[in-house]
């Protein structure tokens, strides 16, 4: 399997009044044509670490790291201006809530056929072909009215399917998505994560899928990094997620309240001072 | 989650701790803290530091001035500054030159501190009171009240300011005071169009229902719980103004229906100036750049100030 | 006794051709001393109807009973001390500029209490937090320990009902227990009514013993936890969102 991203002991800080926050510490690991899931809480630097893979980390925040290659091309050294050819290009982004992605000032089809033309020249009438195809790629029923749409009078299922396209149009070869689904009610949840598969899969990318959700992101990726505290305490296979060995992760799973396990108290994770110190584990 | 340790001195380490012990402690910590990040903007300090230069000026006006500001010596008219003495050597005393009556212009520039000081205290304690009053009130209250309310706001903001001001002055006769008035009475309607917005976003918050389902009353959650939130921006608003307030109470002075003569306010020094301005471009500039520095400072302060108290970036 | 007994009630915003129905002759009842969760999508009018309970909803017809009695309008301060509502974001329920001590204090003196200093420590034990929390500013908080502030002001009149609006749904899965088992601690301690929304059957099904399933602004159908485990659902709608939460739970 071809690496397509490495990322090796990559570090984000934001000096602040009391000293350097070290927001990701040292985080490693490499990503091939497959699923990658990161997991972990809130401040636990998953994010960050999305954001720190597309040099995203505005000043005065700081993304260091020993090496960060796509393709075996270097992306710490490059500029601004290279980097946006990058974004995009040749990896995509898609954030939680649609509503804040999409420019609502401007209908949802030339939305998705700018992104096209950002980065490939080519003529409105073909490019409008294209996002009318992408549309319907993400299970779009009606692309020709969808097309004339303003953001606001989407569903967020429909928002989220929308941000997928026009992050999928100009076909990057990895695509970040950072809790796409949050924001989705339960039933809509699976129908948008079903097309993102099919569209990731059928076109050969890397996907890295960033989630606090445990159980979502076991059924969905290939191979999941937990993160704790800036660090990944542990990475796994994602089928054998309900073997996982690091305290931190069975303490996540045990405290979910369960549908078919009926308990009277939730089992509470006693965090342990020593998962903040403890080296990075590579995945 | 890792705070690299620095040492830190007693005092300091007190009032940025996160885990405050009293009262007291926690309000002085969150000042400092506030303190910390307005230090962190240069331009703002030097406003503040040009705003504190100006307080101790008007305090120590009677020692600094060099003369009377009063004191006319006819013999003396028009004098240059003191750079320029060379073409008209011999004159010694006016640093800042002399004025059309041979007044000593750093002098009344000393003096006339004080009533710039005199007007923006007093606008700043008028304006913004009864602006957060009638913004906060017709923005919670809402229905009727807010449509009388803000259609009388809607009234003073359609008057030129300048105009209504120079109406008031008109009725209520020219001088210090009732320039101050006038200008406060045009200058509240923006505050409560700002603490009115404010307020309808505030009010439909979480925390302001919380407090409602405590069986709190309107007064309470307007004093206690909005005034809290609206205050900062409008002290930012109010910091921005100045520089228009001095402006405006140099405008009425300009026109004569300000301070009277032979007050030495700096928007009627430029009047008078102004019969000179082609010969004598001292007496008219001066006191012009006088504001224009005062103006400048409170404008560098009002931008530092939102950075700081901004609600929107919040403190977190 | 009942605890809440609601009968008809319709929840609507807007006049005339802007009328939008958020809730649709509902009916519901919680037993004294019992705990009932309303579950549904966003949208289906589930917050809504604790709003309406609270009076924070502008305009609504039916019967809301409390403690056997009709509330009034607008509600009086006996009500307040005797049905609190918890908000979903701890993030938004909190005051910006005003200490833990001074949210409670100042809730604890709107109800008239004299012995404040006591009863602040009392509630903050209560919750869990301790008194090393009791100066501190919502911004010098986690979400969590902002929640069980926000438990602690409703916990202050000694309530008897509490209202829970999703209040784990903003914070991580791991504080999330620790909060559901805090509301299980106190429900037996101060034999508290619990009346839940949320969107996470798992989470209902762990606090509640009987569920009310909304779409659209109508409750579709009423089971208890019991059922709703065993799939003994006769609404399709029920069966969809429980076989899409055990779907994206069992991986």
């Amino acid at each position: 399997m071809s690496k397509l991203l490495e990322v090796e002991n990559l570090w984000v800080k934001f000096p602040t009044r009391n000293g350097v926050f070290d927001a990701v510490r040292g985080v490693s690991f490499s990503l091939g044509q497959e699923r990658l899931g990161i997991v972990g809480e809130s401040g636990s630097g998953k994010s960050m670490t999305g954001r720190a893979i597309l040099r995203l980390i505005r000043p005065p925040g700081m993304v260091e790291a020993d090496k960060l290659a796509l393709e075996g091309e270097d992306l710490m050294g490059r500029s601004e201006k290279e980097m946006r050819k990058v974004r995009g290009q040749q990896i995509s982004m898609i954030m939680q809530d649609p509503k804040f992605s999409l420019n609502p000032v401007m209908r949802v089809g030339k939305q998705i056929m700018e992104a096209y033309r950002l980065h490939y020249k080519v003529s409105k009438k073909e490019a409008k072909k294209k996002a009318m195809a992408m549309l319907e790629a993400v299970a779009i029923r009606d692309p020709e009215r969808v097309y004339r749409m303003f953001p606001h009078e989407v569903s967020g299922g429909m928002g989220q399917r929308i941000m997928i396209a026009m992050m999928l149009i100009p076909d990057p070869k990895i695509m970040i998505a950072d809790e796409p689904t949050s924001a989705l009610d339960v039933s809509v949840q699976m129908q948008v994560l079903e097309i993102m598969d099919k569209l990731v899969k059928d076109r050969g990318m890397g996907l890295i899928f960033i989630s606090h959700d445990l159980n979502l992101v076991s059924s969905f990726c290939d191979r999941v990094l937990i993160m704790y505290a800036g660090r990944v305490v542990e990475t796994l296979p994602a089928d054998k997620l309900h073997e996982a060995q690091h305290p931190y992760t069975r303490g996540l799973l045990n405290s979910l309240p369960r549908l078919d396990a009926p308990c009277e108290r939730l089992e509470v994770l006693k965090r342990d001072p020593a998962w903040a110190i403890e080296e990075s584990v590579s995945g | 989650m890792s705070l690299s340790d620095t040492p830190k001195a007693g005092l300091r380490a007190w009032l940025l701790t996160d885990t405050p012990t009293s009262r007291r402690h926690a309000r002085a910590a969150s000042l400092y803290q506030a303190w910390l990040s307005l230090k962190g903007n240069h331009m703002a300090m030097l406003g503040l530091g040009i705003l504190i230069f100006l307080v101790v000026i008007a305090a120590l006006a009677s020692v600094l001035a060099p003369s009377d500001p009063f004191i006319q010596d006819l013999s003396l008219r028009l004098t240059p500054p003191i750079w320029q003495a060379d073409r008209d050597p011999g004159i010694e005393g006016y640093i800042l030159g002399s004025d059309s009556l041979g007044r000593d212009i750093l002098s009344r520039l000393l003096y006339g501190s004080r009533i710039t000081l005199y007007i923006v205290t007093l606008v700043a304690l008028m304006a913004p009171i009864v602006g957060l009053l009638v913004g906060t009130i017709a923005g919670y209250t809402g229905g009727w009240i807010d449509i009388i309310l803000m259609r009388i706001t809607d009234i003073f903001l359609a008057f030129p300011r300048l105009i209504l001001a120079l109406a008031f002055v008109a009725t209520l006769g020219a001088g210090i005071e009732n320039a101050v008035l006038a200008i406060s009475l045009t200058a509240w309607p923006p505050y409560a169009r700002i603490a009115r917005a404010e307020t309808l976003t505030i009010r439909n918050s979480d925390y302001i229902h919380a407090v409602r389902l405590q069986g709190a009353g309107p007064m309470r959650i307007i004093t206690k719980h909005i005034w809290p939130l609206c205050i900062s921006s409008l002290v930012v608003r109010v910091t921005l103004d100045m520089a228009g307030i001095i402006l405006a109470a140099a405008g009425l002075g300009f026109l004569g229906l300000g301070a009277q003569p032979p007050s030495p306010e700096w928007g009627a020094m430029i009047s008078e100036g102004r019969k000179f301005i082609l010969d004598h471009w001292w007496v008219a500039t001066m006191p012009g750049l006088a504001i224009f520095t005062v103006s400048l400072a409170f404008n560098l302060l009002g931008d530092g100030l939102r950075d700081v108290l901004d609600p929107k970036d919040g403190s977190q | 006794m009942s605890g809440i007994e609601i009968e008809g009630l319709n929840v609507w915003f807007g006049e005339y051709e802007e009328r939008v129905d958020a809730v649709k002759s509902a009916n519901l009842s919680v037993p004294k001393g019992g705990s009932f969760g309303l579950v549904g999508e966003s949208g289906s009018g589930k917050s809504t109807i604790l709003r309406a309970i609270m009076g924070l909803a502008p305009t609504w017809s039916g019967k809301i009973d409390i403690l056997g009695r009709a509330v009034e309008k607008p509600r009086s301060r006996d009500f307040y001390r005797a049905v609190q509502m918890v908000f979903q974001d701890p993030y938004a329920s909190l005051h910006p500029r005003h200490s833990v001590d001074q949210v409670l204090s100042e809730t604890l003196s709107l109800h008239g209490f004299s012995d404040i200093d006591k009863r602040i420590s009392q509630l903050l034990d209560d919750v869990g937090l301790g008194p090393s929390f009791r100066f501190r500013y919502p911004h010098q908080l986690s979400g969590g320990q902002r929640q069980r502030v926000a438990i602690a002001r409703a916990l202050a009149p000694e309530p008897k009902i509490l209202l829970l609006d999703e209040p784990t749904s903003a914070l991580d899965v791991s504080v999330q227990a620790e909060i559901l088992n805090l509301l299980t601690d106190l429900r037996a301690e101060h034999k508290l009514t619990y009346l839940m929304v949320s969107h996470d059957l798992a989470v209902v099904g762990h606090i509640c013993q009987d569920i009310a399933v909304m779409q659209l602004g109508e409750i579709v159908e009423t089971l208890s936890v019991e059922d709703m485990r065993a799939m003994k659902t006769t609404h399709h709608y029920t069966k969809h969102l429980l076989e899409s939460s055990l779907q994206s739970a069992a991986g």
